[in-house]
């Protein structure tokens, strides 16, 4: 009886899941097993502790969060092949390999990782590694900060996969609808883990806005004011700006639907007084900025990108920063799109409606000064810009597809249909995924030293351009011929089933570039030797990222640059101007286990709040506050790199006297 | 690469998305394959924005191949201004040209917001017939208020007669979606939304919910049978004269979560029924005691 208090909601069925699950939970403690034998075998644990896991330099930072987010996309790509297994079985009498319940929780998780593990993960993951070279500063504002950041987001991912083991998910979509979503028609634990793990890694994300905000506002180059940022650095900050005001959106919102759900709240139930509209107007007011926070980014690399391989400086800056500040505030202003058929009236939908079309604007502004970027150019068509040729040729379908859907009456024939489903897709896969590899295979030999292999990255481009068009135009389609989202079955006679199957076969296609992807970076590695990179310039770039020698010194710059242009690096290779060897003692932060301390809180407090295990949420709660307490009164945080270092590594790298 | 290659890579797409586009035109698109007015308007609305949306896809594409081809670093004999980034007349035009497309478009889109509200009721000769709805776990209760019966996941209606929806939700929030004639409208507890449609041709269309609502939704099929106007008396007189009954106690039982419901129909319902599904979500002093438990 006392064992049973002390675990909450926690008992022997919470372990019992269908075949399916068990496979994926073997699948994944095989994994960590492995891992760990490795480690053991290579005598590698005090390295992965101390040189990675307890660091505070935002390149490897960087580095963690892409291995993190990209295992998270391998995850929630195998949930969506399972998803259109199931539709493409599920007709008549066969009623697939899923049951609806778990079915509704594999899109759930589907579209919760993707989102917030994924994307995110990459997008904060690229941010780390490029923005504080790009701006030619040495670290971000607060290392440590970016480490807690980090470590939040890895809680919540953990939080999130532990449900597959422990328990179960929610099946209530991805941004679960109220009163789906009450404790009524949801009475297991699966909400409580999308709250919390969305909770956890949500405050993570806050910080690392913060972060980055400050970053760029104060530690830029000198001289590089405002106006000559790279204009990835500008995208970056009207993505984080956006970050700091929608954030705090959700976790309130998620915050009263726990209250609804632990103490019988009535915020958002039906009955009571509550009111679920209420959370869809919140939910949206931001999970709309959430798509500009994604996008915003990419289209920053593709900026790089674009005037790198054409060399030539980027066509219309001034029109590219408008564009970008013009979408941060419009985005706030059109959440209502998203739930047109709730019978507003003619007048609110009319208004979210053309609000909605105001921001194809500027993002048409921004492919037109992508194209006359490369107009009298001298492009070379490497694997980053294949990505963008992709990406403006399926970017662009999916752009006019959400203009459409901004017109309410077409809305209301398309609105939850597959033609919906295509449309974000085309918008979050072939805009941000696209957008975040071109920028990880862009960079990679900033942060590796190691160039990557043409062939595979051209290989693994093509199939995923080619992959979506396999997986997402039969959605389209389907969405056309009344076929709603996130059925687990359906009719014969509604003709759906070869669509489905042609775009399983899609997935399948995706897959495969996911694969060549891994390959492309595993079989580069393999043959670092003749892909080192030893210019540390290897595109023949325009920023300040390639000035500096590949990969990064952990320092960034033995001298910090003073900036005179916009694309400075490339203003200086022009004018052969050379550096101003003011070598000076460095100060960098010390590596800290603290960040990962409180992640461990950060799960025990989610953990314990998910299964009503009060004694475990305020030791995880008392953790947190105690190690940054503990953080905040050690003096001794910093350690210091002598100049003579510095000129020996320059010499190294620039040769004798340069 | 070679011109051959590239134009085997971009053949491939096309003949693809044409072989899609083939295949739907010979299978029952059902929001192009429209059967009512409102969906009509609304299939045209739609083919309307996406001929609008060619404006700025056409010259993307064009300006996408051209220059990838004429500016690749290997064609030595175009021009290369490598400082050529900035020109005030070229940027006016594509700060211009997507506002005024956009402009013609939300003229359109303020305009049918209006003329295609789900709420505004259709003009016609005819006598309109109201029809409540409501979705429960998971099925769709229909009730003809005007002739005290009910149907469940299954309605006839006369051939060019208005109908006026008044929807409700016993259950989570479900969407309500007829593609074939007209658009959908969310249905939710506590709350009566509203949907007008008129029918122009017989048939029987299908109809579900297309917003998730849990462990049964994918089964919340229902159809709509539209007859000629001697077809739907006749249909009114045989319900009429079945058994079932619909009062609080039967309606208790029908709204216990059930799946993949075959329609069937009820002879009788108590006029109050869906004034008091709706009532059972506000706040009466009543409802107010159950919920704080006292």
């Amino acid at each position: 009886m006392m064992l049973a208090n002390l675990l909450g909601l926690l008992n022997v069925d919470s372990f019992r899941h269908d075949i399916i699950q068990n496979v994926g939970v073997g699948i994944m403690t095989l994994s960590i097993f492995f891992a760990s034998l490795a480690l053991t075998y290579f005598r590698k644990w005090k390295w992965l502790f101390g040189e990675w896991l307890s660091s505070l330099d935002h390149k490897k930072i960087g580095v963690m969060y892409i291995i993190v987010a990209v295992l998270m996309l391998s995850k929630a790509g195998f949930d969506a092949l399972l998803m259109r297994t199931q539709q493409s079985l599920s007709v008549g009498n066969n009623h697939g390999i899923l049951a609806s319940q778990h079915y509704q929780q594999i899109f759930s998780s589907h579209g919760t990782t993707m989102i917030f593990f994924a994307a995110m993960g990459l997008m904060f993951g690229i941010i780390n590694l490029a923005v504080p070279i790009l701006i030619g500063t040495r670290d971000v504002a607060f290392p440590w900060l970016n480490s807690v950041s980090f470590w939040l987001f890895v809680s919540g991912m953990i939080l999130l996969n532990t449900s597959l083991a422990i328990g179960d998910f929610s099946g209530a979509g991805w941004l679960a609808y109220p009163p789906l979503s009450e404790l009524q028609f949801s009475p297991t634990v699966g909400v409580d883990y999308w709250i919390w793990s969305l909770q956890i890694a949500g405050v993570g994300s806050l910080l690392s806005g913060i972060n980055f905000i400050v970053t760029i506002l104060k530690k830029r180059a000198i001289g590089m004011n405002l106006m000559k940022m790279p204009m990835f650095v500008w995208s970056v900050l009207g993505s984080m700006t956006l970050v700091v005001f929608a954030f705090p959106v959700l976790t309130a919102t998620i915050t009263l639907l726990y209250l609804d759900r632990l103490l019988g709240a009535h915020f958002f139930t039906a009955g009571g007084g509550g009111n679920p509209m209420m959370y869809v107007n919140l939910i949206w007011a931001w999970g709309h900025p959430e798509v500009y926070i994604l996008i915003l980014p990419a289209f920053g690399i593709f900026s790089e990108i674009v005037a790198t391989f054409s060399k030539k400086k980027l066509f219309g800056y001034t029109s590219m920063v408008w564009a970008i500040w013009a979408i941060v505030i419009l985005s706030f202003t059109v959440w209502l799109h998203h739930f047109f058929t709730m019978g507003a009236g003619a007048d609110v939908n009319g208004f979210f409606g053309i609000m909605t079309m105001i921001i194809a604007i500027p993002t048409g502004v921004k492919i037109f000064n992508w194209l006359f970027t490369m107009f009298r150019g001298k492009i070379t068509f490497s694997a980053p810009m294949i990505w963008f040729v992709g990406f403006i040729l399926l970017f662009s379908i999916g752009g006019v597809a959400g203009v459409l859907l901004a017109v309410p009456p077409a809305d209301f024939q398309l609105h939850n249909s597959l033609f919906l489903v295509a449309h974000f897709h085309s918008m979050i896969v072939s805009g941000v995924l696209f957008g975040y590899f071109a920028g990880i295979v862009y960079w990679f030999p900033k942060f590796s030293g190691i160039k990557l292999n043409e062939r595979l990255g051209k290989i693994a481009a093509y199939f995923w351009i080619l992959g979506f068009i396999v997986a997402f135009v039969p959605l389209y389609a389907l969405g056309i011929m009344g076929a709603t989202r996130r059925m687990d079955h359906y009719s014969p006679s509604m003709g759906w089933q070869p669509l489905f199957i042609v775009a399983g076969v899609g997935v399948l296609i995706i897959g495969l570039g996911l694969l060549s992807l891994v390959l492309q970076v595993l079989y580069s590695i393999y043959k670092h030797i003749e892909n080192r990179d030893r210019t540390g310039d290897p595109y023949d770039g325009r920023t300040l990222e390639w000035s500096i020698p590949s990969p990064a010194p952990s320092y960034n710059f033995s001298i910090l640059p003073i900036v005179k242009k916009t694309d400075d690096f490339w203003e200086a290779k022009q004018e052969k101007r050379s550096r101003d060897l003011a070598y000076k003692d460095i100060s960098l932060p010390k590596n800290s286990y603290i960040g990962l301390i409180v992640s461990a809180g950060a799960f025990a407090l989610g953990f314990g709040a998910v299964w009503h295990i009060l004694w475990l949420s305020i030791i995880g709660l008392l953790v947190i506050v105690v190690s940054v307490i503990v953080r905040t009164l050690d003096e001794d945080t910093e350690y210091t790199i002598s100049k003579e270092k510095l000129i020996l590594d320059d010499i190294q790298f620039y040769g004798e006297g340069k | 690469m070679k011109l051959t290659r590239v134009l085997f890579l971009v053949s491939l797409p096309i003949i693809f998305i044409a072989s899609i586009i083939f295949y739907v035109s010979h299978q029952n698109a059902q929001v192009f394959n429209t059967a009512g007015t409102i969906a009509k308007d609304e299939k045209n609305l739609i083919l309307f924005s996406m001929f609008l949306s060619l404006f700025v896809l056409v010259p993307v594409y064009l300006m996408l191949i051209l220059f990838s081809v004429k500016y690749r670093a290997s064609n030595k004999s175009s021009k290369y201004s490598p400082n050529f980034s900035h020109s005030r007349t070229v940027e006016s035009i594509w700060w211009t040209i997507p506002t005024i497309l956009i402009v013609i478009l939300s003229v359109v889109t303020w305009r049918s917001s209006h003329q295609l509200d789900p709420y505004k009721k259709i003009d016609s000769n005819v006598k309109p017939i109201n029809i409540q709805v409501v979705a429960l776990d998971w099925k769709w209760l229909f009730i003809y208020p005007d002739k005290s019966i009910a149907s469940i996941n299954s309605i006839n209606i006369p051939i060019n007669t208005p109908i006026n929806f008044e929807l409700t939700s016993d259950a989570p929030m479900n969407s309500f979606w007829v593609p074939q004639l007209s658009g959908q409208i969310y249905t939710m507890p506590g709350m009566s939304t509203k949907l007008s449609i008129l029918s122009d041709k017989k048939g029987s269309y299908s109809g579900r919910s297309a917003n998730i609502s849990g462990r049964g939704f994918a089964g919340m099929l229902f159809s709509v049978n539209v007859v000629s106007n001697s077809e739907y008396n006749n249909w009114i007189k045989s319900t009429k004269s079945s058994t079932k009954v619909l009062n609080d106690r039967s309606y208790e039982t029908l709204s216990k979560p059930t799946e993949n419901v075959q329609p069937f129909t009820y002879s009788f319902v108590s006029a109050d029924l869906y004034k008091n599904i709706l009532g059972k979500y506000t706040l009466s002093d009543n409802n107010m005691s159950k919920v704080m438990g006292m």
